[in-house]
């Protein structure tokens, strides 16, 4: 039986509330815990299939033009090589997320420095490698544009919003800031590389993959290839990591499917650490103007914010910097621009928080300098501006907790401590702290769960993966609550599209929308369960194996008496999400010290406080936002990509070149989660995680360099020699 | 070529092209995929395994090197059901999220632990002459080889203190 539901209407029955396994929320280990520490959780290229074979891709050395030959006498003459494959459906990036089609075809066209053209195929891995470079290659090549700066951009009508008079706005502003900051292209360097393994039997093909939504990428998959949906299943049970880079089928799972029907043996393609900086999705770098305009309170009066990104030309994609800025701060006078340099550069994507991530960041910066300039508190300035109906549309807010946040966090943070700029010292480093505001917008997808009961237990199935963010443990949690189960009743199976089709990990929807899914399913079961005990769902009380109504309570054993009750959830987005603006809140703290003498940033210690809804798990919950946090710091100091300016080619293509924070550049974080539901997300009143703690946690850092030293870094990251008074 | 290899405590007789690494001589050959292959270059850390007992990146190693050698694996520290104390600690206070880089967090902080013992100074190491101690601060130092993008640098920490602290 399905249990279907359309979000319409907000949902504040609280129901989660009054369960009573009280599993729900807890810091519950991670059901996969034991299996990752002793190495046993296998991941895309870890299976061994009878016969495998192994391919490796080879990349374009021009930017654009044609492959106009392959001479492939040299590497089919080596030790062990199969084959190398040229097939015309060979994609040329990965899909974006959520697509329905494939990624553009026939690798023989080249549209970016790095572009996989080929697949040598070998018996051994070491062999592909070396035949891989032993491909001479003729291209005809075009000339094509790769700086952003230098062409001129698409400005697309649907992109641009005005309201008011902003040019007026800050001709008539008692405090005005116009401030331009560029963020690099950023990588989302997931630690696992995408890989593929593709096996057919017949006209079947069995994909084992690092990927993150199998639904849409089974759909990409089958089209890429051009056989029929039902054909194709996709596995992806451990993904070692995504931040938006294995959202849409990618190179190396068509390569390996193509080579594994044209050999009649299952091929592994693994990409490189390099190829993966070459391949995979990139985050636009953004050139961002922002305008602020204030009465001498520190009201805002006008709002602009305007960018440049840049993507290969035909791209659906274009990073959405500006995503949260109709609806964070007030003013009356609003402005949106967004540029689009189409420029031959690799394809860019969604990463972690698409949009807010930088955007947030960059925003909340200026926000700090507006604060310096009108001389009032950077906590207080924000705290003035909190609209109490979304700007422009009226429509009001599912909840804001943006000044909660903000309050707690200063209280939490010691924010009375900071000082005037350059004021604090302690020998060699200026210490400085540094506040923003965290914000990014929620959203629900459809998705689909199934849940099993029997007298030992449940078992939760779907194809919805686990790319770090806890889904085992959550989806566990979810359906041990509802079915009054211990935690460890309750087995969950994920990564295989032979499952109910999921929401997929991305935006930050996995949870609530697989998590409503689990929800839904076992509403259902509890319906069955309640019919057997004579009462209604609402009065049923489900604990510990055991179901009461009243002074009847009965062993769940008895009242299946051998049958097994099958459900499944099935949750789609509904009018809910057009009534209020949804959204989750935060605000970031960062202590910094800066050296006097090398301008070296070290950060001291971070607060984030966050409301988004409730908590699944504690524990994991936590460890996301870590996670966030830390990538803004890597924002804001260390990590940017450089493109060679010729070819557009991604120079620093691996990671002692592209620097991610590693745990000497990461002190003691906290995070806090203030209680919070809100009904507009669903029935469980959850909210995405995933993402928030990414967005603005640069901002923090910078503004705390600035109050440190008295800097202003407009140009991420903020490195040594742009710290240096 | 033929390599002769001391893998968990069991012996492993590989035969293999000679520019098979230690790394894909684990994962292609001999099954033990519990060893992570995140960048081939050495640059991040997740293939760390324990060769005579010294922590080594197994993707900069060549297979044919260790002929003879003692190996360690994650494999061989601990699993489900007889976890190490350090492997129970990770889970305990969530050093991982995706768990790509946690095996060889856990070889490596498995190493770092008895260089500490051993009184191994690092870069964190104040005072060259008194005892070596166990500290957030030493940590992060020692553990800067093994990077984890879900960045659950604190809780790694918190895991090695509750060991070692």
């Amino acid at each position: 039986m399905t249990r279907h539901r359309k979000i319409d209407h907000p949902d504040d029955d609280n129901r989660l509330d009054s369960m009573a396994q009280g599993v729900l929320g807890k810091p519950v280990d991670r059901l996969e815990g034991p299996l990752k520490v002793s190495g046993l959780a296998t991941y895309a290229a870890e299976a061994r299939p009878s016969g495998m074979v192994h391919g490796v891709l080879v990349r374009a050395t021009i930017t654009k033009g044609r492959v106009t030959a392959i001479d492939r006498q040299a590497a089919l003459a080596l030790p062990g090589v199969l084959a190398v494959i040229t097939d015309p459906r060979m994609v040329r990036y990965s899909a974006q997320g959520m697509a329905d089609k494939g990624p553009k075809a026939g690798p023989q066209t080249v549209d970016y420095h790095g572009q996989p053209i080929a697949l040598v195929v070998a018996e051994g891995f070491e062999q592909a490698r070396h035949a891989a470079n032993a491909l001479h290659i003729a291209y005809e090549e075009e000339p094509a544009p790769v700086d952003p700066d230098a062409v001129t951009p698409e400005m697309p009508q649907a992109k641009q919003k005005a309201q008011g008079d902003l040019d007026a706005a800050m001709r008539d502003a008692a405090f005005g800031i116009d401030s331009t900051y560029t963020t690099p292209t950023l990588m989302a360097a997931a630690m696992e590389p995408h890989a593929a393994i593709a096996e057919w039997d017949g006209d079947n093909v069995t994909v084992r993959a690092a990927l993150q939504m199998l639904a849409s990428d089974r759909k990409q998959l089958a089209d890429a290839l051009g056989i029929e949906l039902e054909r194709v299943r996709l596995l992806a049970p451990y993904v070692g990591g995504g931040f938006g880079s294995k959202l849409g089928i990618a190179p190396e799972a068509v390569a390996a499917a193509i080579a594994a029907k044209e050999l009649g043996v299952p091929v592994s393609v693994a990409l490189t650490r390099m190829q993966e900086f070459d391949i995979t999705h990139r985050r636009s770098e953004s050139r961002q103007r922002v305008l602020l305009a204030a009465g001498a309170d520190g009201v805002l009066t006008g709002i602009g914010h305007e960018v440049l990104v840049s993507n290969l030309p035909d791209s659906p994609f274009s990073e959405p910097v500006t995503q949260a800025t109709p609806f964070t701060y007030q003013a009356a006078h609003r402005r949106i621009v967004h540029r689009i340099a189409r420029v031959h550069r690799s394809c860019a994507g969604s990463v972690r928080a698409p949009g807010e991530a930088i955007g947030v960041t960059v925003f909340e910066a200026a926000m700090d300098e507006l604060a310096e300039a009108v001389g009032i508190d950077p906590v207080e300035l924000r705290l003035r501006n909190i609209p109490d109906r979304e700007p422009g549309t009226g429509r009001p807010y599912s909840v804001n907790r943006l000044g909660d946040c903000l309050r707690e966090g200063a209280h939490r943070f010691g924010w009375s401590q900071r000082r005037a700029p350059r004021e604090r010292r302690e020998g060699e480093w200026f210490i400085g702290m540094g506040v923003a505001a965290a914000v990014r917008v929620n959203m629900l997808i459809e998705s689909r769960a199934r849940v099993t009961l029997t007298e030992d237990g449940a078992k939760v199935e779907t194809d919805m993966t686990d790319i770090g963010t806890g889904t085992y443990t959550i989806l566990r949690q979810i359906a041990a609550e509802m079915l009054g189960l211990p935690v460890d009743a309750v087995e969950v199976h994920l990564g295989d599209t032979d499952f109910p089709p999921a929401a997929g990990s991305g935006g930050s929807f996995g949870a609530a929308s697989s998590g409503t899914s689990v929800y839904l399913a076992c509403e259902d079961l509890r319906t069955r369960i309640a019919e057997r005990m004579g009462c209604a769902e609402a009065e049923l009380r489900l604990q510990d194996g055991r179901a009461s109504f009243r002074n009847d309570t009965r062993e769940l054993r008895d009242l299946l008496a051998g049958e097994v009750l099958v459900a499944e959830g099935h949750v789609e987005p509904g009018d809910a999400e057009k009534q209020a603006r949804q959204a989750t809140w935060g605000a970031h703290f960062a202590e910094v010290a800066v050296s006097r003498y090398t301008g070296e940033v070290r950060v001291r210690r971070m607060l984030g406080v966050f409301a988004c809804g409730r908590i699944l798990n504690e524990k994991t919950a936590r460890s996301q936002c870590l996670g966030g946090m830390t990538f803004g710091i890597g924002m804001a100091l260390t990590e940017a990509v450089e493109h060679d300016p010729r070819s557009g080619h991604i120079v620093n293509r691996d990671l002692a070149a592209y620097h991610l924070p590693s745990h000497a550049d990461v002190p003691a974080q906290d995070v806090i989660f203030l209680p919070d539901r809100d009904g507009f997300a669903g029935p469980m009143q959850a909210k995405g995680i995933g993402e928030l703690g990414i967005c603005g946690a640069g901002g923090a850092v910078l503004n705390a360099i600035y109050n440190a030293r008295g800097v202003r870094v407009r140009d991420l990251p903020a490195t040594p020699d742009k710290v240096m008074p | 070529m033929q390599t002769e290899l001391f893998i968990n405590g069991r012996v492993h007789r590989l035969e293999a092209d000679a520019r098979t690494t230690l790394l894909d001589a684990l994962r292609h050959h001999l099954g033990l995929t519990g060893t992570k292959k995140g960048c081939d270059h050495g640059q991040c850390g997740a293939c760390t395994v324990l060769v005579d007992g010294r922590r080594v990146n197994a993707c900069l190693t060549l297979a044919c090197m260790c002929d003879g050698s003692e190996i360690t694996t994650i494999e061989g520290i601990g699993e489900p059901g007889a976890l190490s104390p350090l492997q129970s600690a990770f889970i305990a206070h969530d050093g991982f999220q995706c768990g790509y880089c946690t095996p060889g967090q856990i070889c490596s902080a498995t190493a770092m632990m008895d260089e500490i013992a051993a009184g191994w100074p690092s870069h964190a190491t104040g005072d060259l002459n008194a005892p070596v101690t166990t500290s957030a601060e030493e940590i992060r130092e020692r553990m800067s080889g093994n990077l984890c993008r879900c960045a659950c640098y604190p809780n790694i920490v918190d895991a090695i203190l509750e060991v070692q602290g």
